[in-house]
């Protein structure tokens, strides 16, 4: 009776939330361009680190390292050989397809590990590549400047230049901020949709199958190291990818950001979500990017947090308590994260039972 | 020579350390089969306890405060969150203890902020010296006080009816509760001592030669890690050895980072995961792990 009303809803919305992303740059100013920005590219790497650990049951906690290798390998691929650092000046657009490749081949090679070991053990063997990284990082100073980092060359795509060279788009001058949005809306509009079909496909049954038994799914035929190995490299190349966007909003890397604290952060982001879907880990690394943007932007009208420095809660802290409170209360009182319930009244017949 | 023995003597000792603190880790896995991911927050919670009370109530009373807090810190942990877990996923709760870990951590290293604090031990930076070989006394200290603590834990693992309980809950925990094992009280001890032994490392990891407790604390508490799971997280006597192997290793490999600059600085604290990385190869279940076997 009210089928095709209901048919159209969901197109309807799809439509009006992409018309609004597309229309917000000409809008916002540039703190919030660039927030938006954080978000979207954690939302890419959230949505790699969603299919390992969500979907497949492998906790990770080597994200950050994949992040630095695509965020690096893109600066050292694009940029300019000037002094101590070495660089290949390739042409930015390949520079970024070949960092994306890149963080892909670093998880490849971990994959004798990544595909042999379960679910939290693989968390611990992971924590190795967090110290590698950081270590390479602070060390390889031809490559990565050391500890100052590197610039970040701007990426060039069909004749259109990210960088601050103002363009005029209706009255609207578009900066770096106004004109990556929309490669980053491109972007994480195509990883959702292949983490989707990944998902929904026979892959993502058998992901699911190695998660909730992993014999099961041996004895029914699926190649459970294999597919192991494979989702690490597929979730690397996402970290990869929100590597390299990370680097260009930033427009220089540093080697601390790199750390242990992004991996906790990019977990905390599927938690919070949603283990094991898309709109899962796109919901959660909004909130867990936004918050300390938001609460450093609002420390003066908040109680309680101060601005850095000032002795009391700095916002950072405060986001801080915040999401690791969130993923303990949204693990015990809400398995399923911030999506699931809206999931569950839609379909009655998902396949993916909490166990 | 000299300079070798010197090297292995404090890699065994600090690797007693390392040893203490994945007997911890190790017991919780083996209790509740629970990765503890927060467990160098437990460690630092101890250090801390320890390094606030030692003016006041001297350095002892301060040390048991510490390992009674960190003990207590280790069973509201559990009693708190672990416990009203309703699923069965032990990797979700693995992520669980990440949350907590985020918070403890997070108001831990916002008290000690930029301070480094001493933890007010009685050995002080002397050293002794026997046939050319130097030790300090905090290295002896540490590896008599976790020697005597291992022992003490593993002797009750096997005889006490603790131990027992503990045993029958990681063997089958469904058949140990219906033998009249309280699963609740033996995964209660199990966080209680993980902290208590905690606190003990962080009073060793914090000593002589080190400046005193900071927030990078937990960073060394974290090569734990490789040292549980090399040995094999199921496995006493995995966590032990593999405790040596990491202390020894990063030892050496600090000292002898002079030779091996090509690796860039600061190789000796990265040593203990390349050793990880390096044996979970061979063995992806760690030296003494067991090989999982499943009916189905």
């Amino acid at each position: 009776m009210s089928d095709p009303i209901k048919r159209l809803r969901r197109p309807a919305l799809w439509t009006a939330g992409a018309v609004l992303l597309l229309a917000l740059p000409f809008y916002l100013d540039r703190f919030w361009l660039q927030a938006g920005l954080f978000a979207m590219a954690a939302a890419i790497g959230a949505i790699g680190l969603n299919l390992l650990t969500g979907s497949t049951g492998q906790l990770s906690m080597g994200h950050a390292f994949f992040l630095a290798v695509g965020a690096y390998g893109y600066c050292v691929l694009a940029g300019d050989s000037t002094g101590t650092l070495t660089g290949l000046n390739l042409p930015s657009w390949l520079a970024a397809v070949l960092a994306v490749a890149l963080a892909g081949v670093a998880g490849g090679l971990f994959s004798p590990i990544a595909g042999r070991l379960q679910g939290a053990y693989l968390g611990i063997a992971t924590l190795a590549l967090i110290f590698i990284g950081q270590h390479v990082l602070f060390n390889a100073h031809d490559l990565t400047g050391g500890f100052n980092g590197r610039d970040v060359p701007p990426l060039s795509l069909f004749g259109v230049t990210f960088d601050e060279s103002e363009l005029l788009v209706a009255a609207v001058p578009f900066g770096s901020a106004e004109k990556l949005w929309y490669v980053a809306l491109l972007a994480l509009a195509g990883c959702a949709l292949f983490a989707r079909g990944v998902l929904r496909g026979r892959p993502g049954r058998a992901m699911n199958a190695i998660r909730d038994h992993r014999i099961a799914a041996g004895v029914l035929g699926v190649p459970v190291a294999r597919y192991r190995a494979g989702v690490f490299v597929l979730s690397s190349m996402y970290a990869g990818l929100a590597g390299v966007l990370l680097a260009l909003v930033f427009q220089r890397t540093v080697p601390e950001y790199f750390g242990m604290i992004l991996s906790l952060e990019y977990l905390a982001m599927i938690v919070i979500g949603g283990l094991g879907s898309v709109a899962g880990a796109v919901v959660g690394a909004v909130f867990v990017s936004l918050l300390p943007q938001l609460l450093t932007r609002y420390s003066d009208a908040l109680p309680l947090v101060s601005a850095p420095g000032t002795g009391g809660v700095a916002p950072g802290e405060a986001s801080r308590y915040l999401y690791g409170a969130a993923v303990v209360a949204v693990v015990l009182f809400l398995p399923g994260g911030l999506v699931r319930p809206a999931f569950r009244r839609r379909k009655t017949t998902t396949s993916e039972e909490s166990p | 020579m000299t300079t070798f023995a010197e090297l292995l003597l404090n890699g065994i000792s600090i690797g007693s350390v390392y040893a203490l603190i994945a007997l911890g880790f190790v017991v919780i896995f083996r209790a509740t089969e629970v990765v503890n991911f927060a467990h160098a927050s437990l460690l630092l919670a101890g250090g801390y306890v320890t390094a606030v009370l030692h003016d006041d109530i001297g350095f002892w009373l301060a040390l048991l405060a510490g390992i009674g807090g960190a003990a207590a810190v280790g069973a509201g942990v559990e009693f708190l969150v672990m416990r009203r877990y309703r699923g069965s996923n032990h990797s979700v709760l693995a992520i669980v203890t990440i949350g907590v870990d985020i918070l403890l951590t997070t108001e831990l290293t916002r008290r000690i902020g930029t301070d480094v604090l001493a933890l007010g031990d009685p050995w002080g930076d002397s050293v002794l010296t026997v046939a050319g070989v130097s030790v300090a006394h905090t290295r002896i200290a540490a590896f008599v006080a976790a020697g005597l603590l291992i022992t003490a834990f593993l002797l009750a693992f096997r005889l006490t009816s603790w131990g027992v309980a503990m045993r029958a809950a990681a063997e089958n925990s469904e058949t140990a509760a219906l033998m009249g094992v309280r699963l609740g009280r033996v995964s209660l001890g199990a966080w209680a001592v993980a902290g208590g032994l905690a606190a003990v490392a962080a009073l060793f990891l914090t000593v002589f030669p080190t400046p005193g407790l900071e927030r990078s604390t937990s960073l060394a508490a974290m090569k734990a890690f490789p040292a549980a799971i090399l040995g094999g997280l199921d496995s006493t006597t995995g966590a032990l050895v593999g405790g040596f192997l990491v202390g020894i290793t990063e030892s050496l490999a600090t000292g002898y980072q002079g030779d091996l600059t090509f690796l860039g600085r600061g190789i000796g604290d990265l040593a203990p995961y390349l050793v990880m990385v390096a044996v979970l190869l061979v063995r992806p279940a760690g030296l003494f792990g067991t090989k999982e076997l499943a009916r189905v």
